[in-house]
């Protein structure tokens, strides 16, 4: 189990967990905005239908375990259906319509996203498990803000540097996972639309609802039928969407081992595909980093949305002269740290997705404690208490990590951070590369300088300087190596959805 | 309440041996990034503190105010109507906690001295040519003796911002040891001292983490943010600084050093917002009077009103709060 420790001398915060002093009082945010209805049918061509297969699945709140929904399990017919459905709105609407009445439509959207924030920040914490901070603050707001920036090129795509008339693709099948939900489909949909392509997407099948509540908007925005379509269901759903032969474009996020299959099952079509996987990222701290803000950072990195997020910052490479402070603040600031209710105002960490992603941590994790356990490293977490019901992991350090232990190499997806102690900026550039996957990488120190000679160094997508997991419509995003190809955001996500 | 300890002399006795290692020392704290730090000091500020962690923090805040007059137009009457304030700020309600202190200008220590009589209420007196700290320094030295024979329990020096943006860091230590010296009283005990950094001139979370740690090797049990005369006064990420400071100092010596943000808090809002940052930046043992204060005159009124909100329901107009 969890072994946990004082933090080196002196001051040991209480944080929110201990007795006595100021105890935050519960503060809920309100579920009465959020109707959720019983069963779900597909989206498709402009309606709600049933599956024709009949199958259906349900999604349950992974706090408590309680089933929020019944949803439909669409089958290869209404694959077919909702692409065929997408071919029609795309030729005889979606590609006709001038870029500056799509935009129309994206902006409408955006601000339907913006003024219905509240309730879907709602559902997303209540369908995800993270925290309603988070889905607030990060995940609504940046997904409205993709739907503007996109909403802001429909018009002058002639102007984005892929040719004097770039042409939509057509179709897109688009697939993505459940740790952005919302913010994933928005990556997803604003720039497909934008370059007058239609989509069928098909949401995490533990993470539908507000793609279902997206699909209300798009009626409410009066967006065409057709252009966009929600099909919710598993792996099966996903394979026979990415597989449809009149699919011209593929999008994916989410694991490398199905983006592997799927590049495998597009191989020899003539379908583009852009894929954004898993990833191993190292956080790295020399020895003058500004401090405290470098383990806001860490936490940050690897906390932020329990840890699942494909850029985490998974791996904390630190300086050796100042690992054992950066080690015992980190600790101090990890008690401070508030598990529990996704709901709740307050909670920093809510609960993990699923109950097969909770296995996998747990498993992952103790073959970590023994791979440690050799040399002089620890597992740790601060003493908190989890819920009962629901899926919970608590947020997990291991110093004395090597790179050979499977903890630094492969994914784990939760908030569980190895850490690696280094001695030279060479030896940190060679650490960090020294993985199959390249999606981020973070740089802590007050030297400009270096920033700039470590970050040209990295083989990851992004590099971010003194901050970690920031993300904005503006800047492109995407994968070296096993994490994956091509980018999404920005001026060069537009390139994926254009001839 | 704090005092200077044996053991921050020789944790850190070679520090101020010499401009040259103090300097480097004070050079070699680890950067404040802006950015960073702002960001933090505003996830925070998001923290939603409801019912009865509200009043707890509601009553905290009345305690940790440090009820404030420093005008030119002072007289003793408004001095004296303050000092009743202090101590029972709602004269509807017994039940609200007296403030932590009376803060005014040497020259009216005395009254404010005799108006508090043995309530426990301090009395602080700003001091060493507040605001500017431009005189000569026997003339500043003066001024802060003059207020510990008047009486007062507490001083609020203000630094020679000059001669610490120029560098002259041991200049400043040195005179700080000196008001600290004048604040001793003949019977061997000694006025607490305050320092203000008065951080909207230091323009850099650097520099303000530089000159709080300065304050506290030179020996100051309070360093605070600001006179209150100059803009930016407090903010949420200089009172976040300020804190990582204090709890840093307290694990290299044992010494815990309070902290005083004045300036432009307000709104009770605002108080709690603060509380959350002492909460889980310095740690919960921050949570006293005699670690933690307001500079503040018309916060006191909202967070009485919050109160009064709290225990009745409803909110009453500011006509039923007294206006000292």
């Amino acid at each position: 189990m969890v072994s946990t420790s004082s933090v080196s001398t002196g001051s040991v915060s209480k944080g929110s967990t201990g007795g006595g002093g100021f105890e935050y009082a519960p503060a809920p945010e309100s579920r009465a905005i959020v109707d959720i209805r019983s069963s779900y049918g597909l989206f498709v061509d402009g309606g709600f239908v049933d599956s024709l297969g009949g199958r259906s699945f349900k999604t349950v709140n992974p706090a408590t375990e309680e089933v929020l929904a019944e949803v439909s399990e669409a089958s290869e017919e209404d694959v077919d259906l909702a692409v065929k459905a997408a071919r029609r709105a795309h030729s005889r609407t979606w590609s006709r319509m001038s870029g500056r009445e799509r935009s129309k439509y994206l902006f409408r959207i955006a601000r339907i996203l913006a003024e219905r924030s509240r309730e879907l920040a709602v559902l997303e914490s209540i369908d995800n498990g993270k925290p309603i901070r988070e889905s607030r603050d990060v995940d609504v707001p940046i997904a409205a803000a993709h739907f503007f920036h996109y909403a802001g090129w429909a018009d002058k795509l002639e102007y984005a540097g892929f040719g004097t008339d770039p042409r939509p693709l057509g179709v897109a099948g688009q697939v993505i996972p459940w740790n952005f939900p919302l913010l994933m489909l928005a990556w997803k949909i604003a720039p497909a639309l934008a370059c007058g392509n239609t989509v069928v997407l098909k949401p995490a099948e533990t993470t539908p609802l507000t793609a279902l509540l997206f699909a209300e908007i798009c009626q409410q925005a009066d967006l065409p039928p057709g252009v966009v379509n929600i099909l919710t269901g598993a792996g099966e759903t996903g394979r026979a969407l990415v597989s449809h032969p009149d699919v011209d474009k593929v999008a994916f996020t989410g694991s490398t081992e199905v983006g592997k299959s799927i590049a495998r099952t597009v191989a020899g079509t003539d379908k583009r595909v852009t894929l954004e996987l898993g990833g191993k990222a190292a956080n790295i701290v020399f020895d003058d980093a500004p401090i405290d803000q470098a383990v806001e950072g860490i936490v940050n990195g690897i906390f932020f949305n329990q840890g699942h997020v494909c850029c985490a910052g998974s791996r904390l490479l630190v300086q050796e002269s100042v690992a054992d402070e950066v080690l015992a603040r980190l600790k101090r600031r990890m008690a401070t740290l508030r598990v529990g209710d996704p709901l709740d105002k307050n909670t920093d960490i809510g609960a993990i997705n699923s109950a097969e992603q909770l296995a996998k941590i747990r498993e992952l994790s103790d073959i970590g404690e023994s791979e440690v356990a050799g040399g002089d490293g620890e597992r740790w977490s601060p003493a908190c208490d989890l819920p009962a019901h629901g899926y919970w992991f608590p947020p997990t350090v291991f110093t004395g990590v090597s790179q050979a232990h499977r903890i630094a190499r492969e994914e784990i997806f939760g908030p569980v951070l190895s850490v690696i102690t280094f001695r030279t900026p060479g030896e940190a550039v060679e650490k960090a590369n020294n993985t199959p996957y390249g999606l981020s990488a973070g740089v802590w120190t007050d030297k400009g300088s270096r920033i700039l000679s470590i970050a040209n160094r990295l083989r990851a997508g992004v590099v971010w300087a003194n901050t970690f997991n920031k993300f904005d419509p503006t800047s492109p995003f995407g994968g070296y190596k096993e994490s994956g190809y091509g980018r999404e955001g920005g001026r060069h996500g537009l390139e994926a959805y254009l001839k | 309440m704090t005092t200077t300890s044996p053991s921050r002399a020789s944790a850190l006795a070679d520090v101020t041996g010499s401009e040259a290692s103090l300097r480097r020392f004070l050079h070699g704290l680890p950067g404040v990034d802006q950015v960073g730090a702002e960001e933090r000091a505003a996830t925070l500020a998001t923290r939603s503190i409801k019912t009865t962690s509200k009043q707890f923090a509601l009553d905290l805040a009345i305690a940790m105010v440090d009820l404030t007059t420093l005008e030119g137009q002072d007289t003793p009457g408004k001095v004296r109507a303050l000092c009743a304030k202090a101590v029972r700020p709602d004269p509807a309600d017994p039940t609200a906690p007296s403030v932590a202190a009376v803060c005014v200008y040497p020259d009216m220590v005395p009254t404010a001295k005799h108006a508090l009589g043995d309530s426990g209420i301090h009395v602080a007196s700003v001091a060493t040519s507040f605001p500017s700290g431009r005189a000569a320094m026997q003339v500043r030295l003066a001024d802060a003796r003059d207020a510990v024979a008047a009486g007062a329990d507490e001083i609020d020096m203000v630094i020679d911002r000059g001669e610490f943006l120029a560098g002259r860091y041991l200049e400043v230590y040195d005179e700080i040891v000196a008001v600290r010296e004048a604040c001793a009283r003949d019977d061997g005990s000694s006025a607490h001292l305050k320092v203000i950094l008065e951080t909207g001139e230091l323009a850099t979370y650097d520099n303000v983490r530089r000159a709080s740690w300065l304050a506290m090797l030179a020996g100051a049990d309070f360093i605070k943010t600001s006179t209150g005369k100059v803009q930016p006064a407090a903010t949420l990420p200089v009172t976040m600084v300020m804190l990582e400071a204090v709890r840093d100092f307290r694990e290299a010596t044992g010494t815990r050093i309070g902290v005083k943000p004045a300036g432009g808090i307000r709104s009770a809002k605002d108080a709690i917002r603060y509380l959350v940052v002492v909460n889980e930046v310095a740690g919960p043992d921050w949570l006293d009077p005699g670690l933690f204060r307001f500079g503040a005159s018309s916060l006191l009124n909202d967070l009485l009103m919050q109160r009064t909100k709290m225990k009745t329901g409803r909110y009453s107009g500011p006509d039923y709060f007294t206006l000292d």
